[in-house]
């Protein structure tokens, strides 16, 4: 075959705009091939890296999805709190670790506002068990502190000491890009609050959250009713403290038990709570209930860029077999100058073949390097961190198919080829 | 008598699926270094002579013995083997691979046959000796094919056909795209490189007039006995 080769390559060389072209659409699709595998991949990670080390998400009883949503992900809203009582009495549950009640209703610009305790700082986890920590400043430990996580800091551009007014519900400004709230929409704008400290960046919806304490989310409320400010009725900031600011319900409670093993018995016990109806789930199985909700949506991409693959070796293959015509006078003089009709496969085969592994790398790199280049935008855009790695196994093994698919797609140009030229014989009938 | 090069005898070729035959021949013979002349209509079986001879058809019946070798007993890839080895091929028009330059082009046979790449010695050297004697100027050789004037195609295609000593060339038609003061010249250079490399020439044409420069002239009509000769 060594023969051949030179052949090969100086015959592509002739034709290398054609080829140049089906090259490039075979790395675009072999790009978005394993683009979307990655994202998936990249979404499914960070997806399962917002929280760890939690053994129990508790509250009211609901569906165990939107308990997970509101409580990890901060997305939506509890349709029933559970009591501040109920809370307490879990904390104190003997196989108990730690809990971190979590409060949340209030926005700002956006960003959800998340009510809690110090114990957040203290035993909250997430990727693989990292706890968190602070980029600046300290925890909030006054009424009116609050600390940003790196997202809502760096799009936001606050930085410690800045004053920050919440909005109440979820609604206001539900774009961080919008630079106005709704008007009208209710604002908190009589308590503002102090940036105190900013998160380092985490990669889970920890990043878009402000943090402040119960009690503040208590205060702000005092002189509002469903939902609204009372007419008329205006407590100051500076008389807050003498009303009792102890909350009275809080969304969800993150417990972390002394033994996992208990795990089970403890949901049990959550279940049969007299007091009030609560559910306790477990994180993991939660997360990959909704997972499989949103496989539908990852196979469905999949498919499409698997399609673009098999159009684009399609495309290969039609051109390949397009030019054969124009090469009928070419592989008759190979073979009166001894080329067997086998060669003349083979070099055809070599030639599908070559393109598309060539197509593979071009496609891989190019798509490290779009990597590389907008990794860091899809990042603060969309909180998805984008791994700059070599292929995995799942990607080689991606590549490996497109290959072989492309490899067995180009025999048929070759079967053609050794067709043509046993009919043709020395004297091409073009 | 000493062996002749060639010998077809009792040949019949048919294509598949036609019933009557294309070509029925009893005996033809060519000799080592014999220069002949095969003249014949389009349609009269030339063509299909030559792709037996050169071993990309097979008869069904009858035997054609080159070199002493049982063509027609040889698998098909030591027939494709035994044609670069040993028979230089010219055709009408459009000899050459357009995206190799002429040298390369020469070159091929060399590529694909160990025994004329062993027997052109240094092939480059012999390539260039070649384009020499055929009228191609040195500053030609690096261009490529297409870049050449028709007749020139043609003498490159000739060197080609020659490199390597085979000891059978055939020529079809090699000079129908050539005028006729470009006819002669071509043919009188391919029958001059021909005795010199000591190769049989089996030159196949229409055209009557070239009858003259060869001494030994055959017409299809007179070997092939098949009535309705058509290809």
């Amino acid at each position: 075959m060594t023969h051949l080769l030179p052949l090969a390559l100086r015959s592509a060389w002739n034709r290398r705009y054609t080829l140049g072209l089906t090259l490039i659409a075979i790395a675009l699709s072999v790009t978005l091939l394993l683009g979307i595998e990655r994202v998936r991949q990249d979404a499914r990670d960070s997806f399962a890296q917002a929280v760890s080390g939690t053994d129990l998400v508790v509250g009211a009883r609901s569906s165990p999805l939107q308990l997970l949503l509101y409580a990890v992900f901060h997305i939506g809203e509890a349709s029933n709190n559970m009591s501040w009582a109920s809370a307490q009495t879990l904390a104190a549950h003997p196989a108990v670790a730690w809990t971190i009640p979590l409060s949340l209703g209030d926005s700002h610009r956006g960003f959800p506002v998340l009510g809690t305790t110090a114990a957040y700082f203290e035993h909250f986890r997430y990727g693989d068990k990292q706890a968190l920590q602070l980029a600046q400043g300290k925890p909030f430990s006054g009424l009116f502190d609050v600390v940003l996580g790196a997202e809502v800091a760096a799009r936001l551009g606050y930085r410690l000491g800045d004053p920050i007014v919440l909005a109440h519900g979820m609604r206001g400004g539900a774009h961080a890009d919008e630079d106005e709230h709704e008007p009208g929409h209710a604002e908190h704008g009589d308590k503002p609050f102090t940036v105190v400290g900013i998160l380092a960046r985490t990669g889970t919806p920890v990043d878009r959250t402000l943090h402040i304490a119960l009690e503040a989310l208590e205060a702000i409320h005092l002189d509002w009713q469903g939902g609204a400010p009372i007419p008329g009725f205006s407590i100051p900031p500076a008389f807050v403290k003498k009303f009792d600011l102890a909350p009275k319900a809080v969304s969800a409670v993150l417990v972390g038990l002394k033994s996992r093993a208990a795990v089970f018995a403890m949901q049990r016990h959550v279940a049969d709570f007299r007091a009030e109806p609560l559910m306790a789930i477990l994180p993991g199985v939660a997360l990959a209930e909704l997972w499989a909700l949103l496989a539908v949506a990852e196979r469905v991409l999949l498919a499409v860029s698997a399609l673009v693959l098999a159009v684009s070796l399609a495309g290969l293959v039609a051109v390949v077999l397009a030019g054969l015509g124009e090469r009928r006078r070419e592989l008759a003089i190979l073979r009166a100058n001894g080329a067997r009709p086998l060669d003349l496969f083979a070099l055809l085969a070599f030639e599908g073949c070559a393109v598309t592994v060539a197509g593979a790398f071009v496609g891989t790199l190019l798509l490290t390097l779009l990597t590389a280049l907008l990794g860091p935008w899809v990042e603060a855009h969309y909180g998805l961190v984008l791994r700059l790695a070599a292929p995995n196994a799942a990607e080689l093994e991606l590549l490996a198919w497109v290959i072989a698919v492309g490899t067995l797609a180009s025999l048929l140009p070759g079967y053609r080829a050794y067709r043509l030229s046993l009919a043709d014989g020395l004297t091409p009938r073009v | 008598m000493p062996q002749p090069l060639l010998s077809l005898e009792n040949l019949i070729f048919r294509w598949p699926g036609q019933a009557e035959a294309c070509l029925d021949i009893a005996e033809f013979d060519v000799a080592a270094n014999e220069q002949v002349f095969i003249h014949g209509e389009s349609g009269s079986g030339k063509s299909t002579l030559l792709n037996l001879i050169a071993g990309v058809l097979t008869p069904q019946s009858g035997k054609i013995e080159a070199l002493g070798q049982p063509l027609s007993a040889l698998s098909a890839t030591a027939r494709d083997r035994f044609r670069v080895d040993h028979i230089g091929l010219i055709f009408q028009q459009f000899n050459l691979i357009p995206y190799l330059s002429v040298l390369d082009n020469v070159l091929l046979p060399c590529r694909f046959s160990r025994r004329r790449s062993d027997r052109a010695g240094d092939a480059k050297q012999t390539a260039a000796t070649l384009l020499q004697h055929l009228d191609l100027d040195a500053a030609l050789w690096q261009r490529k094919a297409t870049q050449l004037s028709v007749g020139q195609q043609q003498r490159v295609a000739a060197a080609r056909a020659l490199i390597g000593r085979p000891e059978i060339v055939i020529a079809d038609e090699p000079t129908s795209a050539l005028d006729a003061a470009r006819q002669s010249a071509f043919l009188e250079l391919l029958k001059r490189e021909c005795a010199a490399a000591s190769a049989a020439l089996l030159f196949v044409s229409h055209d009557q007039r070239l009858a003259e420069h060869f001494d030994r002239r055959v017409a299809m009509e007179e070997i092939n006995r098949a009535a309705g000769a058509q290809e």
